[in-house]
């Protein structure tokens, strides 16, 4: 069994700083509100349970099966968190898989981790939380709206995950949005039905064998525990899904609008610009020539720490016959 | 089967091994995020973070192939970057006719690439060392005195522990899904069902494996509670930076520092 890594989780290097540490921030305060409700409806269960439960998201999604083509769908859990769970505690969930996932098997970068974060923890599990506790309503809270209910979720939370990626990618100016919307958008409806069909088998076995836990986790997500909150969470996904649904298609079509957006946001070029003012011509002393200088400087740089790196290795490859005599 | 091939520590004996772990996610943090900073396009600059990051490879005795293979896990999503190529507006250095369509491979669009899949490339390589030279219990050690929420690192801690007991779950699962899963030697004879019913199948795995980590969770809380767990976390307190430690993360810093000046200096 391999671990592979997941196609929604960015690496480094793919989102501007801006961003990043835009994402930090809001990731930050919704999990740290969310470790708060938690800790008031579960009290010292806390712990074990999201601690347990994030182990078993991290396990089944190793869970695969055949589509056909060779193409396999899986599980990625956050709206089966959200359906059984509820909003805040599947949010915990979320985040310390996506925490331990960047961490330990680097699917997904450290400094993007407040990104990933909201993409799957926060956007995925607001929409699934939304659009399953829709679904109940409308049916009257029948068995069959449960199970449509949790297909539509997981579509959904995908979908909208996915979007999510592809306009802070664009935003990034790493991806033009024109290409990275549609195409995500594509690629993620079909991997969302994959999704899907999965949590409905899930929902459908939890139904016949702990129907209690369902209905806790309804409970949760209408807020009637002692969390509060879940028409917080309702109306949060409603508008996630909306703005990011509406926003795409409108980033795809005006792709110049985006990056007037990146380029207002884009502190660090104005910042740039006025650091390299105050020393308007710098130059290595004696060298006359700047691009000249710029190269050797850079030369010059690239053989000391090669020599460094070389020197090291030979020191340790030196030193490790005497420690194994 | 057991999955313990998935814990990515690597026990050696170097000095990145037995440096404090809270030293290395500093550095590793604040490594990655100077690569972030570093402007599209300086060369130089990633050049010598290749080689800072190149450097701990080969002083963490992990060995440099090791860490570059692990590094590529990310490459696929370097298939996002890609179009920039073409959209990028400036002079054009290449132009594909492929049918219909002209496509122009732009300078700039060529060298923003570039840097995107560089700096990916360098940022992954540092997280991989710090994966693979401490254990987990450092890293749980480091991210609090960080501050990140006691409460979210007990989760990770615990998350951690059971993670390969459940991973084992899931492959208990999966082998007893394929032992009933015969396949005809004849290829013209459809086995396995139709999708709906293998999604169903893969479903009641995942149900099935929920409903026994909530139950183990339960078992795991009542033996907590039985030693005397009153749902306040108590972890140890680690003990203070050693001052030789204190001078490589502040030396480390400011070598980073050094190297974004530089970057924006000569070849912003």
């Amino acid at each position: 069994m391999h671990y592979s890594p997941e196609p929604l989780h960015i690496p480094d290097g793919f989102l501007s700083v801006p961003i990043s540490i835009l994402m930090w921030v809001v990731s930050a305060l919704v999990v740290s509100y969310a470790l708060r409700q938690v800790n008031r409806d579960m009290g010292e269960r806390q712990v074990p349970l999201m601690g347990v439960l994030a182990a078993a998201i991290f396990a089944g999604q190793m869970l695969n099966f055949a589509v056909g083509g060779g193409t396999s769908g899986h599980l990625m859990g956050a709206a089966l968190a959200a359906i059984l769970l509820g909003p805040w505690a599947a949010m915990l969930v979320l985040t310390t898989v996506v925490g331990v996932q960047a961490l330990i098997f680097q699917d997904g970068g450290l400094l993007v981790l407040g990104a990933n974060t909201f993409n799957m923890a926060v956007v995925g599990v607001a929409v699934a939380t939304m659009a399953y506790q829709t679904a109940l309503k409308l049916s009257g809270g029948r068995k069959w709206g449960a199970f449509a209910g949790a297909f539509i979720a997981a579509w959904l939370s995908t979908e909208i995950a996915s979007l999510a990626v592809a306009l802070q990618l664009a935003i990034s100016g790493t991806s033009p949005a024109n290409i990275a919307v549609p195409a995500m958008a594509v690629v993620h409806a079909l991997i969302g039905v994959g999704e899907g069909l999965i949590t409905v088998g899930a929902v459908a076995f939890v139904y016949a064998a702990r129907p209690d836990l369902l209905q806790a986790g309804e409970a949760r997500q209408e807020g009637k525990s002692a969390s509060r909150g879940g028409r917080a969470v309702w109306v949060a996904g409603l508008l996630l899904a909306l703005g990011l649904a509406v926003a795409s298609p409108l980033a795809s079509s005006n792709p110049d609008g985006l990056e007037w957006v990146a380029e207002q946001g884009g502190f660090l070029d104005t910042a740039r610009g006025s650091l390299y003012q105050v020393i308007p011509d710098y130059l290595l002393p004696g060298i006359s020539n700047q691009t000249l200088a710029t190269i050797l400087a850079g030369v010059i740089g690239v053989l000391i720490v090669f020599c460094v790196v070389v020197g090291v290795a030979y020191l340790r490859r030196n030193r490790q016959p005497e420690e194994s005599r | 089967m057991h999955v313990h091939f998935l814990d990515p520590y690597r026990p050696r004996r170097s000095p990145v091994h037995s440096l404090d772990g809270r030293v290395k996610l500093v550095l590793a943090l604040a490594f990655i995020f100077s690569v972030a900073l570093t402007p599209s396009g300086a060369w130089p600059v990633y050049i010598l973070l290749f080689s800072l990051v190149l450097c701990a490879e080969v002083i963490s005795d992990l060995g440099v192939r090791y860490v570059l293979k692990r590094s590529l896990l990310a490459f696929p999503f370097v298939l996002a970057a890609l179009p920039v190529i073409f959209t990028t507006s400036g002079a054009a250095a290449l132009e594909l006719t492929l049918g219909p369509w002209t496509l122009a491979i732009t300078q700039p669009g060529l060298e923003r690439f570039l840097s995107i899949a560089c700096k990916s490339w360098i940022s992954v390589q540092a997280a991989v060392v710090l994966a693979a030279s401490t254990p987990f219990p450092d890293l749980l050690a480091a991210m609090r005195a960080i501050h990140v929420p006691r409460l979210l690192v007990a989760i990770f801690s615990l998350m951690w522990r059971y993670l390969f007991v459940l991973v084992d779950e899931a492959l208990r699962l999966m082998r007893a899904r394929a032992a009933r899963s015969a396949r005809s030697a004849d290829p013209a004879l459809k086995v396995g069902g139709s999708l709906a019913w293998r999604a169903r199948v893969a479903g009641g795995i995942a149900g099935s494996l929920f409903l026994r980590a909530i139950e183990r969770s339960d078992r795991i809380y009542m033996a907590m509670v039985s030693r005397g767990y009153d749902g306040e976390v108590r972890l140890m307190p680690s003990p203070g930076l050693r001052p030789v430690h204190w001078a490589i993360l502040l030396s480390g810093l400011a070598v980073l520092a050094f190297l974004l000046l530089a970057a924006y200096l000569f070849w912003a």
